[in-house]
């Protein structure tokens, strides 16, 4: 078959995106149980992980460009390039999820947690499982899987709302809890953000796929083809 | 580095190769060479040797006077000048147009039950003895006309190049590339507009260079002119010319009388006064030997000449 | 993703109303073998529409239908009708010198005529009755004008035209076409013999005229297909060797998101 080595070259980009992943997927993880154990020298780690998710990124990114202009891709080949240049960002900025929770990790310091982390630790684990089907599905262009995801999105939702008002409840009963609230709303706010971020690989995974880019699980039920446009 | 397998089968005899390649070439090199020296050995002694045989008995007079009695000096060829130039020309005139426009049909419709006939007659045709084709024309023209004439010898010599312009005109037209013919074609052309404005100049040079070919040929044929043009001491065009515009005839009647009477040419009389008993007309014959290879030299360095320049202009 | 195998017969892209010709069910015949099937083809005013498709699938042949070469070929024979502003060209009783002069082309290898390049573009002006100087003079410039060429000629007129580079000798045989204002221009892979440079300079000009003209331009070259056309046509040939219509669509989709799989394996190398 022809252009050998160009399937060649596609494979090993997917198979660093997957690398880049697993990097993502263990700082995450990493920075919710530093945070659970309050292991600031874990979280030291993590924070420097960050900068090797980024170099990841940036390696990843110039292959792609390099592939653009060298290999003149079309049709389904610059479906595929064009979208993991798309996943490699999103992939950086879940790696930034990790970070926001470690830098929290190190912010509160000698501060006690207000209360043992359960839900949120289930959020993680949540996201980060949807996460590496999500990528397995981009790697197999499985867009069955690929449409299945995203609605998985309401558990991670529905745990972040109760985690919401379990800490209003906190912050009511003693305002002076809300610095510790605050820190541990937003460490549950990046987790579920995180969440969102999978559904939009998922989305990409479908346009490869079928060359249309949509919403899947959106509420408004927004439909938007490339090719219909005026 | 290691060497390969291969490396190692070449490297043995690599020396001994190498010498013996050395070899080879220069003996084929000097063969090839002393080979075509051979080749143009012929030439240049002929050329040589006419030079030299002929060359003390060329003075103006032999180009502008006519024969005379044997022994006076102060006598020339001209009339197997003027004879040579009005039969070639002639013979120009009736044989290229109707050979171009032949060559041009069969370049174009081969395949055609006319362009098939059209080549094999060609083929035949140039096979064709030049004395028999005089004596066809002996036969049609000389005997209906009861004399000998410059236009029954013209129309020898045409049929003897009709052959040679017919196929080197094809050729050349088929040498045209096809794309060429397409450009104009595409444009609205119709197909004799194309072929005339476009193919023939495209094709031009080498129908030149054929057309100087069959003329040199021309020139030089004798056997045809035995039996109708026969030969004519004192045939003098422009005397006839000036003779005639004094009798106030008009242009048919003086080119009857260039065209209608027997006429002599250079091949001809070479003939003639080299199978003369007499020495002085044999050194003579040498003389008209140098003049007809003259003039035959003249025209290939025109043509070559002009052909050149054609195109330089065209390159740019 | 659709994966349409079966030899299906795409629909003509509407005849909306600025179609300048129209190609329906035109089958090619040389002698007794069949090089066209049954190709139905829209040609849409001032717009560029690219035919491409691996070697001898027949874009050639397609193209020369346009303007009835096909015609010089003893033994071709076209059935169907070709479709030029309405009316059909392939009938009988058809001028078709008128249908050279109103649908010219250019060619794969420049063919200047050997002739100066005055006289080149002004052969065909001249085919057409015009002889006055002072008009040839104004149609020549400006036919060189407009082929991006006058510049690089205007003090050389009265020499050969194959003294000129081979990206201009180009130039000239466009400049050529040009110069007796045909309403359509064929290119036959107009690029492929010239350097990368002489190449883009085409498709700038191409790109430059095509608001006074429609084109159609075969090409072999995929990228410039995608660079220069605002519609593509897929050709292959089926199981007799004759060659079809696979697809005809905008472009952008063809090269995007083609709906076939075969131009989808062609357009990204898999299949040449």
């Amino acid at each position: 078959m022809l252009r050998k080595t160009f399937e060649t070259e596609i494979k090993q980009v997917k198979d660093d995106v997957l690398v880049l992943g697993s990097m993502v997927e263990d700082a995450v993880m990493g920075s919710v149980d530093a945070l659970k154990k309050r292991d600031l020298k874990a979280a030291q780690k993590i924070l420097e992980g960050d900068r090797a998710i980024n170099k990841k990124r940036f390696e990843i990114e110039g292959q792609l460009m390099v592939l653009i202009a060298t290999q003149q891709p079309m049709a389904h080949d610059l479906r595929v390039l064009a979208s993991t240049l798309e996943i490699i960002s999103e992939l950086e900025r879940m790696g930034d999820y990790a970070k926001g929770i470690a830098n929290i990790n190190i912010r509160m310091g000698d501060e006690e947690l207000l209360k043992p982390l359960i839900d949120v630790p289930r959020m993680a684990e949540k996201g980060v499982d949807m996460l590496h089907r999500a990528l397995t599905a981009f790697v197999n262009e499985d867009i069955e899987t690929a449409r299945k995801i995203p609605v998985e999105d309401d558990v991670v939702d529905a745990l972040y709302n109760q985690i919401y008002r379990e800490l209003m409840t906190f912050v009511i009963a003693d305002p002076k809890t809300i610095e510790r609230a605050n820190w541990l709303l937003w460490v549950a706010h990046n987790l579920e953000r995180f969440a969102d971020r999978v559904t939009n690989i998922c989305e990409r995974t479908v346009f490869i796929a079928t060359g249309e880019l949509t919403e899947i699980n959106d509420t408004d039920n927004e439909f938007w083809h490339p090719h219909k446009h005026g | 580095m290691t060497t390969t397998r291969f490396q190692q089968l070449i490297s043995r005899n690599q020396a001994a190769l190498s010498a013996r390649r050395k070899i080879v070439n220069a003996v084929m090199l000097s063969l090839t060479g002393a080979l075509t020296l051979l080749a143009l050995v012929p030439l240049f002694w002929i050329i040589g040797y006419v030079f030299y045989k002929g060359g003390s008995s060329i003075n103006l007079a032999f180009f502008i006077k006519l024969p005379g009695p044997l022994g006076v000096a102060g006598f020339g060829v001209l009339n197997a000048i003027e004879g040579t130039l009005v039969m070639t020309l002639l013979a120009c005139v009736f044989a290229i147009p109707p050979g171009v426009l032949a060559a041009f049909y069969a370049a174009r419709y081969p395949n055609t039950p006319l362009g098939i006939v059209l080549r094999f007659s060609t083929d035949v045709l140039s096979g064709v003895p030049s004395i028999v084709v005089g004596l066809f024309v002996y036969a049609l023209v000389v005997k209906a006309q009861g004399h000998f004439s410059a236009f029954a010898g013209g129309l020898a010599i045409a049929i003897l190049m009709l052959p040679t312009i017919i196929r080197t005109t094809e050729e050349m037209l088929k040498l045209v590339p096809p794309t060429l013919r397409e450009g104009s074609l595409a444009l609205g052309a119709a197909e004799w507009k194309t072929s005339l404005s476009v193919v023939f100049p495209a094709a031009l040079n080498g129908i030149i260079t054929g057309f100087l070919l069959s003329i040199s040929r021309a020139a030089g044929e004798t056997a045809p002119l035995l039996f109708t043009a026969l030969g004519n001491e004192h045939y003098d065009v422009w005397q006839m010319i000036v003779s005639g515009i004094a009798q106030k005839q008009n242009v048919f009647q003086i080119l009857n009388r260039i065209l209608d009477q027997p006429a002599d040419s250079l091949p001809l009389t070479l003939w003639k006064y080299a199978s003369q008993p007499y020495p002085e007309r044999v050194q003579q014959s040498w003389a008209v030997a140098l003049v007809l290879m003259i003039l035959v030299l003249l025209i290939e360095i025109i043509a070559r000449v002009w052909v050149e320049s054609r195109k330089r202009a065209l390159q740019g | 993703m659709d994966n349409k195998t079966a030899v299906a017969k795409p629909e003509i892209v509407g005849t909306k109303p600025a179609s300048k010709m129209a190609i329906k069910n035109l089958s090619v015949f040389y002698g007794k073998f069949r090089a066209l099937a049954e190709i139905n083809i829209t040609i849409q005013s001032n717009k560029i529409t690219a035919i491409i498709g691996p070697s001898g699938c027949g874009k050639s042949t397609l193209l020369r239908a346009f303007n009835r070469m096909n015609d010089l070929t003893a033994s071709a024979r076209m059935e169907g009708e070709i479709i030029l502003d309405g009316e059909n060209i392939n009938a009988s009783g058809v001028d078709v010198v008128d249908v050279r002069r109103r649908v010219g082309m250019v060619f794969q290898r420049p063919n200047p005529f050997p002739k100066s390049i005055y006289d080149n573009v002004a052969y065909g002006p001249r085919l057409y009755g015009i002889h006055r100087k002072n008009d040839l003079n104004e149609i020549v410039e400006k036919s060189l004008h407009q082929s991006a060429l006058w510049d690089e000629v205007k003090d050389k007129l009265h020499q050969s035209g194959l003294s000129l580079s081979g990206g201009q000798q180009q130039r000239l045989c466009i400049a050529r076409a040009l110069a007796v204002e045909p309403e359509v221009i064929l290119m036959d892979e107009p690029a492929s013999a010239l350097d990368p440079i002489s190449t883009l300079r085409i498709e700038e000009l191409m790109h430059d005229i095509v608001k006074d003209y429609t084109i159609i331009i075969v090409t072999h070259n995929m990228q410039q297909a995608a660079r220069v056309s605002d519609y593509t046509a897929m050709m292959m040939i089926d199981d007799h060797r004759a060659g079809q219509m696979i697809e005809f669509d905008e472009t952008q989709v063809i090269f995007t998101n083609p709906k076939d799989k075969r131009t989808e394996d062609y357009v990204t190398g898999r299949f040449g």
